[in-house]
């Protein structure tokens, strides 16, 4: 917290101090007002941590150095003691090759994954423990043992290659797989065998086993990264001594062959190892039935969705022809009854013009074929009726219609003419004949 | 084991968006913010994107097309984003392609490719090329992919503004952490450079004169926290404005030589108000600067020279409304020129000398200036921005979205600040009674936001025996102190800094002092003697409840007391 020194001096006491206790209020603090703090900077951040958690500020300075504290103690890579048990303490270093390097350095719940940094202060803490120097010191007998078996254990895990070897062969980090009639939970089952071959990896990160609601795609690289497995397991810690140099040459070679094909041997048993593995486990796993149910239910619906649509498609086309013949028929009706009716009224207007031809003839008769007393003679009535039938055949039938109505009911012979003789000027001004060609009616 | 890599640095900048010109900024591993040159070595980068061919040209290559390709060139759409066509001001974008009016917003109509017809870029659009750009000069620089930026905007920059900021940025690729205000990123870059870890309490004015337009703030910083008590901006006033001044006077140079207004020809203008923008900075450095531009206008060339002197008085008009924005913003604040501690300089334009010397007048001699013309150490006006972003931007880079938004989530922000001052009764020294001396020592000033804490040591008496403290709110007064100037030198005795401001205008003497206005408690501290230190904390809860503790250092007297807030 931060103290300003100032050079002030506070008031002074009055001598009587009136009130009660050594602290007396008189007034509230004015009102606030509430403005809008800029959310930027760090002493805001803080601001804005101790609102939200509703710290005060000797709670929030607390919370926060002990964080701190405990991020460094974060920092420190685990635990690294464990009971040595009497079997241990009392191994012979000669037989470093079936000595556990883990355990002797007091991290075998590591194994493969202790790292170096965890390596380095566990051989430490050991050192410090088992250095012969201070078990002379402390009156011990001179057992210098262990020690060398730490410090085999050391040499061994700080060499990456050398690691390596003794990691290939680390039958305590092996998980065996379960059998195929094993019974229960098959990803609680699969699971740390998986992830304890996966140390052999050559390619990192390996995909895990995974659980009931990994995707087909994660199964499906599960199973093909593992039959592709790229493995770095080596034998060659199981190598018997090769002999040295200066005895038998013979017998060197002859070892350091034998040694070369133990370890092909080995190699490939352990490919073919891991491979009944996948194996197992891919029999086991009820995941890939349930992906085959799916899609096949997939399918299914898919198929049956499509027979829907096809139906449903054959319906419609159904539904269509059928209302195409419907319609085709109506029309055909429709303009079956329009023809009728078109000859029924040709009809009608062949019969009306008939009559209206009559009508005019017959008004040529009445007028007495506007001879002026007694009976016609033939020759008048020849040319009177000739000009009518010229004249009927110069009317269409509408206009034969109009001269039939004017003629209706006429009787007195001039009329009738001058109706005649009209159509006749009609037709003549159309065009349609000339004045000559009337021999009387225009006279 | 993937868990492990999972706590990685994040790599975040800072981003400076401006109407005229962006900067970036990023953080280094020691916690100082260091602006980022782009490809061409700009750390002011022009916001200006332009179109040739089928080419995309940004900063200060695409800066130049505005001589040659005006219409394919786009500039000064800051401002434009998230405003209606109705709203917007179209004048800066008068030499470049001119904003139109698109759907509910605004848009720039250019030739993006050749053959093509032209298309239709909304801001948006533009603002998102703009800073997908800025994040690739970024990347390239740092050699890692950016995972976040703080902007800074103005604060007149609504709240769609802003959203509209954040998408555009989303994008481009980048995520924005947090949008802050341009004159609060400037105060922290300031504010981080201190050493100490507990700022003092200041009052600060950041007057940010940008290209094209000037804001003013006035901010309170308490405690390291920022509450902003005042802005105003100018949209006519900026960096352009001293440019046409210069560009006004080489006009009428040259018609006097050629009988020719290079201003009448659109090109030969752009050419100008390039080498006028150069001249102008050059004067920031220099006494006098030259101009030499090819062909300007009826093919003939012009070379001059212009000194400080003259660009002084060219730009005379400018710099009193500048003057006159202080003022009013000091004035919108309710406050006194001599209440404000220190006055920030920030943008472009306040590289001129003459600005930074007549604010320095303008205010007491012991209100800091921090410009480059009066202060050595002033950081580049031009970066402060970009640098208080890159700043905020490492505080809250490990900070998940949703930390960040609730810790800026108004719940949080909206805070009581305290009207009035707070602080113990002060012994004025003797014959002193009545003088222009303080009478209080302010613990708490006014605007700090509650909750607060404040701890400070006193000489417990000078004599010996009880000591009263007496905790008071308290007010500023203006008194005028000007007879004899020994008195006023030895009252001086005192190393409270914000309150003996003084003003010499001709005779006079103002001093500001602080009186009691009110007592609020009184406590008593029993034998404390001579020359024993009493150290007082005060501290104020969010509800107002005053906690006062006093102990004697080296002793064991001591006292607690609480004054419950109103509410109770």
């Amino acid at each position: 917290m931060n103290v300003v020194a100032t050079k002030h001096t506070l008031l002074p006491a009055e001598p009587e101090w009136p009130h009660e206790g050594g602290f007396h209020i008189l007034e509230h603090l004015s009102e606030p007002t509430h403005r809008n703090l800029e959310p930027v900077g760090p002493h805001y951040l803080a601001h804005a941590r101790r609102k939200r958690h509703h710290r005060t500020f000797s709670e929030d300075d607390r919370i926060v150095a002990a964080q701190q504290a405990k991020n460094v103690e974060d920092a420190d890579p685990g635990e690294i003691s464990e009971p040595e048990d009497a079997m241990l303490l009392s191994r012979d270093p000669k037989d470093w090759k079936n000595q556990d390097h883990y355990a002797v350095l007091g991290i075998s719940k590591y194994r493969w994954k202790a790292t170096d940094e965890q390596i380095k202060r566990a051989h430490r803490k050991k050192v410090l423990k088992h250095h012969p120097d201070k078990k002379a010191a402390a009156g011990g007998v001179d057992d210098d043992n262990f020690f060398k078996c730490i410090q085999k254990a050391m040499e061994i895990l700080t060499d990456p290659v050398k690691r390596r070897q003794y990691d290939s062969v680390d039958e305590f980090a092996d998980v065996d797989p379960p059998s195929r009639k094993a019974k229960g939970n098959i990803y609680k089952l699969w699971n740390p065998v998986f992830d304890s071959e996966s140390r052999f990896s050559k390619k990192k990160p390996v995909p895990r086993f995974g659980d009931d609601k990994s995707t087909k795609a994660e199964v499906e690289e599960f199973y093909n990264f593992w039959y592709n497995f790229d493995s770095w397991r080596t034998f060659e810690y199981l190598d018997e001594d090769v002999p040295d140099d200066n005895e038998n040459r013979d017998q060197k070679r002859h070892v350091e062959r034998k040694n070369k094909a133990a370890r092909a041997k080995r190699k490939t048993e352990d490919t073919a190892r891991l491979r009944k593995i996948v194996d197992d486990a891919l029999a086991m796993d009820v995941r890939l039935q349930k992906f085959r149910k799916e899609e096949k239910l997939q399918k299914d619906a898919k198929k049956i969705a499509r027979e829907a649509e096809e139906k449903r498609l054959a319906e419609e086309a159904k539904k269509k022809a059928e209302e195409d013949a419907r319609r085709k028929e109506e029309e055909e009706a429709v303009l079956k009854a329009s023809k009728a009716d078109a000859k029924k009224a040709k009809e009608a207007a062949k019969n009306a013009a008939k009559k209206n031809k009559r009508v005019l003839r017959k008004g040529a008769e009445d007028a007495n074929y506007f001879h002026a007393d007694g009976a016609a003679p033939p020759d008048v009535i020849s040319n009177v009726l000739a000009d009518v039938e010229l004249l009927i055949t110069k009317l269409d039938n509408e206009e034969l219609d109009v001269v039939a109505k004017k003629l209706a009911g006429l009787k007195v012979s001039d009329e009738i003419k001058s109706v005649l003789v009209d159509s006749i000027r009609g037709t003549v001004s159309k065009g349609s004949t000339a004045e000559g060609d009337f021999k009387v009616l225009l006279k | 084991m993937s868990d492990s890599e999972e706590p990685q640095q994040k790599t975040v900048i800072g981003i400076a968006f401006g109407n005229s010109n962006s900067s970036i900024a990023f953080t280094s591993l020691d916690g100082k913010a260091e602006v980022i040159a782009n490809e061409e070595g700009d750390r002011q980068i022009p916001s200006v994107l332009s179109y040739v061919g089928d080419e995309e040209y940004h900063g200060a290559q695409a800066k130049s097309q505005l001589i040659r390709n005006p219409k394919n060139t786009i500039a000064y759409f800051r401002d434009f984003l998230g405003k209606s066509f109705a709203d917007i001001d179209p004048t800066n974008a008068h030499s470049s392609a001119h904003p139109i009016q698109h759907e509910t917003g605004v848009a720039f109509s250019v030739e993006e490719k050749t053959d093509a017809e032209p298309s239709t870029l909304t801001v948006s659009e533009v603002t998102t090329r703009h800073i997908k750009r800025l994040q690739e000069s970024a990347a390239d620089f740092l050699g890692k992919p950016i995972d976040g930026c703080v902007i800074t905007v103005p604060t007149d920059f609504s709240e769609a503004q802003r959203k509209l900021l954040s998408e555009a940025s989303k994008a481009s690729g980048l995520e924005v952490l947090q949008i802050i205000h341009e004159p609060v990123a400037s105060l922290l870059a300031y504010t981080a450079r201190e050493e100490t870890s507990h700022p003092v309490d200041k009052t600060v004015l950041v007057l940010d004169i940008g290209g094209t337009r000037t804001d003013a703030a006035v901010i309170a910083s308490r405690g390291g926290m920022f509450t902003l008590l005042a802005t105003q901006h100018d949209y006519e006033l900026g960096g352009r404005q001293f440019d046409d001044a210069l560009v006004d006077h080489f006009s009428k140079e040259f018609i006097k030589k050629h009988k020719t207004d290079p201003r009448e020809n659109e090109r030969s203008l752009a050419k100008l108000k390039l080498e006028c923008e150069a001249t102008k900075k050059t004067l920031s450095l220099s006494t006098s600067a030259q101009i030499s531009i090819e062909s300007l206008a009826g093919g003939f060339d012009f070379h001059s020279t212009v000194n400080r002197l003259r660009f002084d008085l060219l730009s005379k008009k400018l710099v009193d409304q500048i003057v006159g924005l202080v003022e009013s913003v000091v004035n919108k604040a309710g406050m006194d020129l001599t209440d404000i501690n220190e006055v920030i300089l920030a943008g472009g334009t306040s590289h001129t000398p003459k600005i930074a010397s007549r604010i320095q007048q303008l205010f007491p001699s012991n209100t800091a200036v921090q410009a480059p013309a009066t202060n050595p150490n002033a950081l580049n006006p031009s970066e402060l921005s970009a640098r208080g972003a890159a700043i905020q931007a490492s505080l809250i880079a490990e900070f998940e979205a949703e930390d960040i938004e609730q810790s800026t989530h108004p719940a949080v922000t909206v805070t009581p600040h305290l009207p009035k001052p707070i602080g113990v009764a002060i012994h004025s020294p003797e014959g002193d009674e009545g003088k222009a001396e303080d009478k209080v020592y302010v613990f708490l000033d006014a605007e700090t936001a509650v909750p607060a804490r404040r701890t400070a040591t006193f000489v417990g008496t000078q004599v010996g025996g009880d000591v009263l403290i007496r905790i008071v709110e308290a007010k500023r007064e203006s008194v005028d102190v000007t007879p004899p100037k020994e008195v006023k030198e030895k009252t001086n005795g005192t190393d409270e800094d914000d309150d003996d401001d003084e003003e010499e205008e001709e005779e006079r003497v103002i001093k500001r002092v602080t009186e009691v206005e009110k007592v609020i408690a009184e406590a008593l501290l029993k034998d404390v003697k001579k020359g024993q230190k009493v150290e007082v904390m005060l501290n104020v809860a969010g509800d107002l409840t005053l906690t006062i503790t006093a102990r004697v250092i080296g002793g064991k007297g001591g006292i607690r007391g609480t004054v419950p807030g109103r509410a109770q």
